[in-house]
């Protein structure tokens, strides 16, 4: 394998989703060449940082504001009925 | 008679309830996917304003449409479908266009053969653990993603940060699978390239032979 065939099945090496005979190959290319190592390292590094991020917190006014305006249209949509007031 | 339900109880029984007129159904689906929906749209257009306006926009947009819902899709892919597509049109109004086509958003140039190759290649000084608590590397990451193009940017979203599958990705967005793991491959290598400029250690940095087969 070479560096060109390694860089075209990362993604599915990275998300375990290889071929078992090509993910032997690629570990092979990788056990003698570090630069595709560290790449491999880094992609999953790069990654691992967008998942475990702190979520953005949404401003609560604008949340109350959205969820009135929900229940507004959802009135509309289903008019509730005299027994259910 | 209101339907009890837990924060177990699978969208799809939500879904069902809200169809039926549930309203408390219906919001339980929407405090379900509010921040992720937001977080997607602040990371697609960095405007808080703009990232509200695409949050209640989708959950409209759920409201509306939740009877044709079918449920051939996850409900949160549905969801993200919808978010991803308010989130376009503003980026193309910003823009000057018109279009909110993703279809034509597809090149020809999304192909293997053109894929840049890495060129910054070190270890990290820090794992990403501790880096992931410091502020300053939220901007980078802010700022890296900032810099994709949006269409590798929302494959690259919706794959790694929202966990949908390459399958669901390309669901959402209406693009081949085979699209979506270009794109994505294309967001991965940038972004790699970009945090590494900052966050490698020079001291090993490695230099790669380029090998020119013939």
């Amino acid at each position: 394998m070479k560096c060109e065939e390694l860089l075209a099945m990362l993604n599915e090496y990275v998300d375990g989703t290889v071929d078992p005979a090509v993910c032997e190959e690629f570990e092979k290319h990788m056990a003698g060449c570090n630069p595709c190592q560290v790449v491999v390292d880094n992609i999953r590094q790069t990654i691992t940082l967008y998942q475990d991020g702190e979520p953005y917190a949404m401003p609560v006014q604008f949340r109350e504001k959205m969820h009135d305006a929900l229940r507004k249209k959802w009135k509309e949509k289903f008019p509730p009925k005299s027994f259910e007031d | 008679m209101r339907q009890p339900f837990t924060p177990e109880t699978p969208d799809g029984d939500l879904v069902s309830l809200a169809k039926a007129g549930g309203l408390d159904a219906f919001e339980a689906l929407t405090n379900r996917y509010e921040l992720r929906v937001y977080g997607l749209a602040m990371r697609m257009l960095r405007q808080e304003h703009d990232a509200e306006d695409v949050t209640q926009q989708t959950f409209l947009s759920v409201l509306e449409n939740l009877e044709g819902f079918r449920g051939e899709a996850s409900f949160s892919t549905w969801v993200l479908r919808i978010a991803s597509h308010a989130a376009l049109k503003i980026i193309r109004k910003r823009k000057g266009l018109n279009t909110v086509s993703l279809e034509e958003a597809t090149e020809p140039a999304d192909d293997l053969n053109s894929i840049p190759h890495p060129e910054y290649i070190a270890d990290w000084r820090e794992s990403p653990e501790h880096l992931v608590e410091r502020n300053e590397v939220r901007r980078l990451l802010d700022d890296a993603l900032s810099r994709l193009d949006e269409k590798h940017r929302l494959v690259f979203l919706l794959r790694d940060v929202e966990g949908l599958s390459v399958r669901e990705t390309a669901d959402a967005l209406e693009l081949s699978e085979g699209n979506v793991k270009v794109r994505l491959l294309r967001a991965r290598l940038q972004l790699r390239e970009e945090l590494t400029l900052v966050l490698g250690d020079p001291k090993r940095q490695l230099v790669k032979s380029h090998h020119h087969p013939a």
